[in-house]
């Protein structure tokens, strides 16, 4: 482990024993992140995007899921954690901001009972309810909510997903996070308002100095947000690099036909849909799960294709680059 | 805010009870039968008869019937029974408590069983406990209750000879001082501890066999809702922040789950007014259910009317404090209503 690795995911397989078989979904993924680093993880839905998020949370218990590999956390194993240990992380160290804020807050209770409940847990001793909610109110004001008391006599029906957006992203900092795991924000939101609250997100993160991971179908919103870009599909990393550098450089077929896919305003032609699709997971293709997609696909295609290391923080999953130690593909 | 809205709902409940009143004393008057031949007897002569007749001002015109009768019950007057010679009011008074007792008991059964299993089940569905409690549930709706009271009166009765099986005390036992007429209570409120275990006696299997239907019903709606809440995005965004297990299970996913659970809760009660006729036959229990057919088949207008009204007074009541709990728990219901 270097030096400020926040989480190290390594070789984590995650498969449901369904009736229909076994559905091996997560197939050897990895990932690093630093302290404070702003990460982006892109693909189509159903590629293991927020499975991965919430193998990092430890949220997944569902009887019939197997899960084999190692994440670290500061080099410790999560897996070989005590149960109360790894509980301990969530909602303090480690935080989730949910794709539809309406339904991830209770309908019952008001938003102060909900946001105490997360505030309580932060700090060294348990704190008074009184004392939280003074937290809340500083907090609320920083998301530029005028009138922190009102919204927090209100019931989440009562407040606009817009509004609800910003308590959520408030409860993930409240309790200065090391790392934050953003499962497509507001995607649920009409978009202006999610713009504004993903921008929100940004500013408050970097300013907390937590590290973020945006698991985001919207390239634009990762490439103006993050640093740092992994690419999934089917459940496997395919490429790594800077956001510069895949932006300017695609290297894996998917990654190219994930950005042709992007339709743009100016110039050009439509966008054009990747054919074919995600693979079924309880008989996921041989080698390269993209293969049957992809347009340049060999007969070496068939075996697992390496990872083609092209530097510190990039490489990419692909028998096109074997060997090579940089090159471009001429789609 | 809310006392208006509890005031709101308690004038329409009135206007309900009302309206249950005029009808059943309509509808008593209009069913065959002539309640004067049937309180004299087969012996009685015409005359007899049409003389009774009107003395009981079964000839005047049924508006003209309606206002006397409305009239005395404003002044606190239900009528004289034909079947027991006394005023109605009075054997309301002897025979409600027994039967509130009875339905009490049973929905403290079905309360304090119904949900916790159900929580339980929800929580960890497929599991042993949501086997056993599907099969048990299942059973407990499909038994009739005078099955259950017939059961329960085989097996502990005679069989074991554990429970009495007959009435609300043992012969000698006197009852506890009159003060809400639950003698439970009441023999709580006196200290009297020997005639509190003599009742609790009594009343466990009749409780029991009138709750087990209503028990199956509550697991089983509870289940299905905390179980349907665990799937919900608000759980996970609860487990993703780390709260505790049974916080999770027992607020954060019992609360929004249990307003539907209230309403079936509320309907089953009022239920168990059917089928504490039964119960009560079995186990000559002298409650207002058993009253309530004796009269009907005697057709005594004044004691049919007082019974069905004070039912549907007792149903709107249960209505309304199901309402009002609903309320309290789900804050939509509440602030939706004093939006109005």
């Amino acid at each position: 482990m270097t030096e400020g690795t926040l989480i190290e995911v390594e070789d984590l397989h995650v498969r449901f024993d369904l009736f229909e078989g076994v559905s091996h979904v997560l197939n050897g993924v990895g990932i690093t992140i630093r302290n404070g680093e702003r990460i982006g993880l892109v693909g189509e839905s159903g590629c293991g995007k927020s499975l991965l998020a919430r193998c990092i949370l430890g949220l997944l218990e569902q009887k019939n899921i197997r899960i084999d590999g190692a994440i670290r956390y500061h080099g410790r194993d999560l897996f070989a954690m005590r149960g109360s240990e790894w509980r301990d992380l969530r909602g303090r160290r480690i935080t989730m901001i949910f794709q539809d804020p309406t339904a991830a807050l209770n309908p019952v209770f008001t938003v102060a009972d909900q946001m105490v409940e997360v505030i309580q847990r932060g700090g060294n001793r348990k704190r008074k309810r009184e004392e939280c909610l003074d937290i809340a109110r500083g907090a609320l004001r920083r998301v530029f909510i005028d009138d922190p008391d009102r919204v927090l006599r209100s019931y989440p029906f009562q407040l606009s997903g817009g509004m609800a957006q910003r308590v959520i992203i408030t409860m993930a900092l409240a309790n200065d996070p090391e790392l934050v795991l953003a499962d497509e924000p507001g995607t649920s939101l009409d978009v202006t308002v999610q713009e504004q609250t993903l921008r929100l997100m940004a500013t408050l993160t970097q300013e907390a100095g937590a590290a973020v991971l945006l698991i985001a179908h919207n390239l634009g919103v990762v490439r103006e947000f993050c640093e740092r870009l992994y690419v999934m599909y089917g459940g496997v990393i395919v490429e790594e690099g800077s956001v510069e550098e895949i932006f300017n450089e695609p290297l894996h077929p998917y990654t190219q036909a994930l950005f042709g896919a992007v339709p743009r305003l100016w110039g050009g032609d439509l966008p054009k849909a990747i054919a074919g699709m995600v693979p079924d997971y309880t008989q996921a293709p041989e080698g390269c799960r993209f293969h049957p997609r992809c347009p340049h696909a060999k007969p070496e295609c068939q075996s697992t294709p390496p990872w083609v290391k092209l530097g510190e923080g990039r490489g990419v999953r692909c028998v096109l680059f074997e060997g090579a130690e940089r090159s471009t593909v001429h789609a | 805010m809310l006392r208006r809205y509890i005031i709101r709902r308690s004038i329409a409940a009135l206007i309900t009870l009302f309206g249950v009143s005029v009808l059943i004393f309509f509808l008593a008057r209009v069913m065959p039968g002539d309640p004067a031949m049937i309180a004299l007897g087969e012996t009685a002569t015409l005359e007899q008869i049409a003389n009774y007749r009107e003395r009981l001002g079964l000839n005047e015109p049924l508006l003209v019937q309606y206002v006397v009768y409305i009239t005395s019950v404003i002044h606190g007057d239900l009528g004289d029974s034909l079947y027991t010679h006394g005023a109605v009011l009075d054997d309301l008074a002897h025979t409600f408590p027994a039967t509130l007792e009875l339905i009490l008991f049973s929905t403290v059964l079905m309360i304090t069983i119904g949900i916790p299993l159900g929580v339980l089940a929800g929580r960890f569905r497929d599991g042993f406990i949501d086997n056993f409690t599907r099969v048990f549930s299942l059973l407990g709706v499909v038994t009739p209750s005078f099955v259950w009271a017939l059961f329960l009166m085989l097996v502990f009765a005679f069989y074991l000879d554990v429970l009495p099986a007959q009435g609300r005390l043992s012969e000698g036992v006197e009852p506890p001082a009159f003060v809400t007429g639950l003698y439970l209570v009441d023999s709580i409120v006196a200290g009297d501890w020997a005639t509190f275990r003599d009742a609790s006696a009594h009343i466990v299997m009749p409780g029991t066999a009138l709750a087990m239907a209503s028990v199956g019903q509550t697991t089983r709606m509870t289940r299905a809702n905390v179980g349907e809440s665990f799937d919900k995005t608000y759980i996970e965004f609860a487990r993703a922040y780390g709260f505790k297990g049974f916080r999770t299970a027992a607020v954060y996913a019992l609360r929004p789950a249990l307003i539907p659970v209230l309403t079936i809760m509320g309907l089953d009660i009022a239920i168990k007014f059917g089928s504490a006729f039964l119960v009560e036959t079995v186990f000559s229990w002298p409650g207002m259910a058993r009253y309530g057919v004796q009269v009907i088949l005697f057709k005594d207008l004044n004691a049919i009317v007082g019974t069905v009204t004070i039912i549907g007074f007792f149903f709107i009541v249960i209505n309304l404090i199901v309402d009002i709990v609903v309320s309290f728990v789900d804050p939509r219901i509440r602030l939706g209503a004093l939006a109005q």
